[in-house]
């Protein structure tokens, strides 16, 4: 990159000219277009929606693996200040704050569903001729199984996997801050040693969290299809997996990196992100744990 | 200060691709900044077109040229294409291209994501364009796609408008926060957050609110996805979710967007005022005051927009209220520019009439924003062309008129030409007068109960609607003049000094015009 060249690099480090944002627009394009696609052709034999959402995600992911590629050389070259790092840091939680906000729309819609349309629709408030005109027979009470059309299910407990769940989580938790410890007093191979065990952890969860789907649907019934209980509890436990998976992906690389010999004591802002985010979805799980499983 | 010193650095940074790769790989956050607002006026011009349409359909009662379901989508895709793609962007673009100048700093805090923030935009609105033309046609349900029209009702290529929503809110938080950390943690030395500029503090707390709620968007258009497509019923009573809550949710993103739009139009008025009034400004701290409690405000005021919904009488009451507890900051605001003015050396450069326009006019929106808030005068305003003449004056007249202003106070530094004086003054003029003939009479209209969102309307609207057709043709051909003025000043022009206009004050007005492609790579001392 020129800038490389010059005698006396700017305190704050502007990049030159960079392909990969546009190739990630074009990927992000790629990507919107062929969910759009492949969810309009759900039920048909035309594929082409999934082929363009495979090929965003491969455009993406070279051009996320070379962008960071440049980062990482760059951050290697001694061209990133501390007032860089601070923006780095800052961006992060910013972007978990926009995280928080997109749970926050699920358990507001959790909410809302418990303490007003449910109720309500059983002629709470002053709603008894809702009740008397739409469906007389149909009782409010959470969890919601049986919906005011008729569609039965059954609840998940709390006890077993989910409890089980919450401890991997929690644990992970713990060994991630016993990992960043480590990586501070540039002691590798606890570092490693905890990295590990995080990642693994995570993995647990994950698969956990696939064998409690696999129960719900197929013995207790509990389906997309079963009303706002079923709606809720999927939309916000799928989104939690899916970040847990996001977390889980930011720690692998973190360790490929770790194990490349990247990082010391003062410099790990890669890790410290990764560390910041599955924190940050370790709290909301215990969030889900309550509202979602246990009240 | 020593703009020649200035001027030297410049050129030894001065490295700049030439022909499209300039633009698709920049990271410099003044090219970026001229992307944005040129993509903003592409919008504008597209989403005008489909304006055309709708009063072209209205100039008479009946049907004449259009068939309804197209009306609707025209109706939606305008609505959609001028809040994300015309009136956002433009903000995003002036502040691209005037925050890190006005702060001293070397550009955006992260320039490459910058750049992807934008390019996601024109991709996002092919797509959402693209849908028009396919079988089944594009979104027909409103901007505000409401449950079960979107859901239940709405037709086959609603996941292209789910996911075409989707990257837009990716740019925008992008976008979002790329500005607030770049207002954290690049200010000048000696700047501290209250020395700042108020274009500079209006940002800081709008992209707090796109932080805020694009993600709650995000999640709105995820439940209709799964509502319409895999059989959820977050917004169907039949399985115990509730049409409402959609309203409730989208609200809750939807007021704060008001204020995403109206923010910044505060922070230009409350710059250019000062300048033409050769005064600081009034009340700079109360400004401030204003603009976060403003933003605070925009979180508990969402139902408003849902009065006649059958909420609890309690609800009714408190979001009326607290709706009306807005104009107490937002009066603070015109006192203040009102106060500047007052025995300042005024002179009425073409920024200056149009800011003046923008305070006239968008207090007259805000009257009308209070006459919505009560609620039993709601029951009647509801849904009828009162609410849409409140939300043009404020948008149209407020935002847009505040976007043309800064463009014309800027556009100097930008391209180092002052721009044709006297066209700008017939475009001011032009677009004042028509811009009232277009929305004045929808009051009118509004209040003798006329709905929105109708392709065909009762005969005693007639006369009223024909007036407000041709006050849109009128308002519609004047911008072409914008337009005119705005490449000619690209062109060529008079010279301008580094100060372009006599009462200017802060560091934008330090660096040569036009601004060097590199400013502020050392950054400047702040007394």
């Amino acid at each position: 990159m020129s800038v490389e060249n010059k005698k006396s690099p700017p305190s704050y480090y502007v990049p030159a000219q960079s392909p990969w944002p546009i190739l990630g627009a074009i990927a992000l394009f790629f990507v919107a277009l062929g969910s759009g696609l492949s969810i309009m052709q759900l039920n048909k034999s035309d594929v082409s929606g999934i082929f363009l959402l495979v090929l965003g995600l491969a455009i993406l992911f070279i051009m996320l693996f070379s962008w960071f590629k440049d980062v990482i050389t760059e951050s290697s070259n001694g061209l990133y200040s501390k007032q860089m790092d601070i923006s780095f840091k800052q961006a992060m939680l910013w972007f978990i704050f926009s995280e928080v906000m997109f749970f926050f729309v699920f358990f507001g819609a959790l909410f809302y569903a418990r303490n007003f349309s449910v109720p309500w629709l059983g002629g709470a408030s002053n709603n008894v001729m809702t009740q008397q005109i739409l469906w007389p027979d149909f009782q409010s009470f959470w969890p919601l199984l049986k919906t005011p059309a008729g569609e039965t299910t059954q609840a998940m407990g709390w006890q077993g996997l989910p409890l089980i769940n919450t401890l991997i989580l929690i644990t992970s938790s713990v060994s991630l801050h016993f990992a960043e410890k480590a990586m501070q007093q540039d002691n590798r191979p606890r570092l490693k040693g905890f990295m590990a065990i995080t990642l693994l952890l995570g993995i647990c969860f994950l698969f956990l969290q696939a064998n409690e789907y696999i129960h719900a649907y197929h013995e207790l019934g509990l389906t997309l299809q079963s009303g706002i209980y079923g709606n809720t509890f999927y939309l916000l436990t799928g989104f939690h997996g899916l970040h847990v998976t996001l977390g889980l992906i930011l720690l692998f690389i973190a360790l490929l990196r770790i194990l490349k010999g990247h990082f010391n004591g003062q410099h790990h802002f890669a890790l410290k992100a990764g560390s910041w985010y599955w924190h940050f979805v370790d709290i909301v799980w215990i969030c889900l744990f309550f509202i979602v499983y246990v009240v | 200060m020593n703009d020649s010193k200035q001027q030297q650095n410049e050129s030894i940074e001065h490295y700049q691709a030439s022909g499209i790769k300039r633009w698709l790989y920049t990271t410099n956050h003044k090219d970026i900044g001229t992307l944005y607002l040129g993509f903003s006026l592409l919008m504008l011009f597209i989403g005008g077109g489909m304006a055309m349409v709708i009063r072209a359909e209205l100039f008479q009662p009946g049907l004449q040229l259009v068939e309804p379901n197209f009306f609707n989508q025209m109706t939606t895709v305008h609505g959609l294409i001028m809040v994300f793609g015309a009136v956002m962007p433009a903000f995003v673009g002036l502040a691209n291209w005037m925050i890190p100048l006005m702060i001293g700093a070397p550009d955006m805090a992260l320039p490459r994501m910058n750049n992807w923030s934008f390019w996601i935009l024109p991709f996002a609105f092919s797509i959402l364009i693209g849908s028009l033309f396919m079988d089944g046609g594009g979104p027909n349900f409103g901007w505000t796609f409401y449950a079960p029209l979107s859901t239940t009702y709405s037709n086959d290529n609603t996941a292209l408008f789910v996911f075409s929503i989707h990257i837009m809110g990716i740019s925008s938080i992008m976008g979002a926060i790329n500005i607030i950390v770049t207002i954290f943690n690049l200010r000048a030395p000696g700047m501290t957050l209250m020395k700042m500029p108020l274009f500079v503090w209006t940002w800081l707390i709008t992209a707090f609110l796109l932080i805020a709620v694009m993600p709650v968007l995000a999640g709105t258009v995820t439940m209709v996805l799964t509502d319409k497509y895999f059989g959820t019923s977050f917004f169907n009573a039949m399985g115990g979710g509730d049409p409402v809550m959609f309203q409730h949710i989208f609200w809750f993103f939807g007021h704060p967007e008001v204020y995403i739009m109206i923010l910044p139009a505060f922070g230009i008025i409350s710059t250019i005022i000062p300048t033409f009034s050769r005064k600081k400004l009034f009340g700079y701290h109360s400004m401030v005051y204003a603009t976060v409690s403003i933003a605070f405000l925009s979180f508990i005021v969402w139902a408003h927009h849902m009065f006649t919904t059958g909420m609890p009488l309690a609800a009714e009451l408190f979001f009326m209220y607290s709706t009306m507890l807005i104009s107490v900051p937002t009066g603070v605001k015109i006192f203040n520019w009102i106060a500047t003015m007052w025995r300042g050396s005024l002179s009425f450069e073409v920024p200056m009439l149009f800011a003046i326009a923008f305070i006239v006019l968008f207090t007259i929106g805000g009257f009308s924003g209070l006459m919505l808030a009560i609620t039993p005068a709601d029951f009647q305003y509801h849904d009828t062309y009162f609410v849409v003449a409140h939300f043009h004056y404020v948008l149209v007249t407020g935002a847009l008129f505040s976007i043309i202003a800064g463009v014309y106070f800027w556009l100097p530094k930008w391209t180092g030409h002052m721009f044709n004086i006297r066209l700008a003054k017939i475009h001011f003029w032009l677009s004042l007068i028509s811009v009232n003939v277009l929305f004045f009479p929808m009051h009118f209209v509004g209040l003798a109960g006329m709905p929105r969102r109708i392709a065909d309307y009762a005969l005693q609207f007639a006369d009223f609607n024909m007036i407000i057709s041709l006050g849109g043709f009128a308002f519609g051909l004047s911008q072409l003049l914008f337009v005119y003025c705005v490449v000619q000043c690209f062109r060529g022009g008079e010279k301008v000094p580094a100060k372009v206009w006599d009462g200017a004050e802060g560091l934008e007005w330090q660096v040569a015009s036009p601004a060097p492609y590199h400013t502020f790579a050392t950054p400047p001392e702040v007394k």
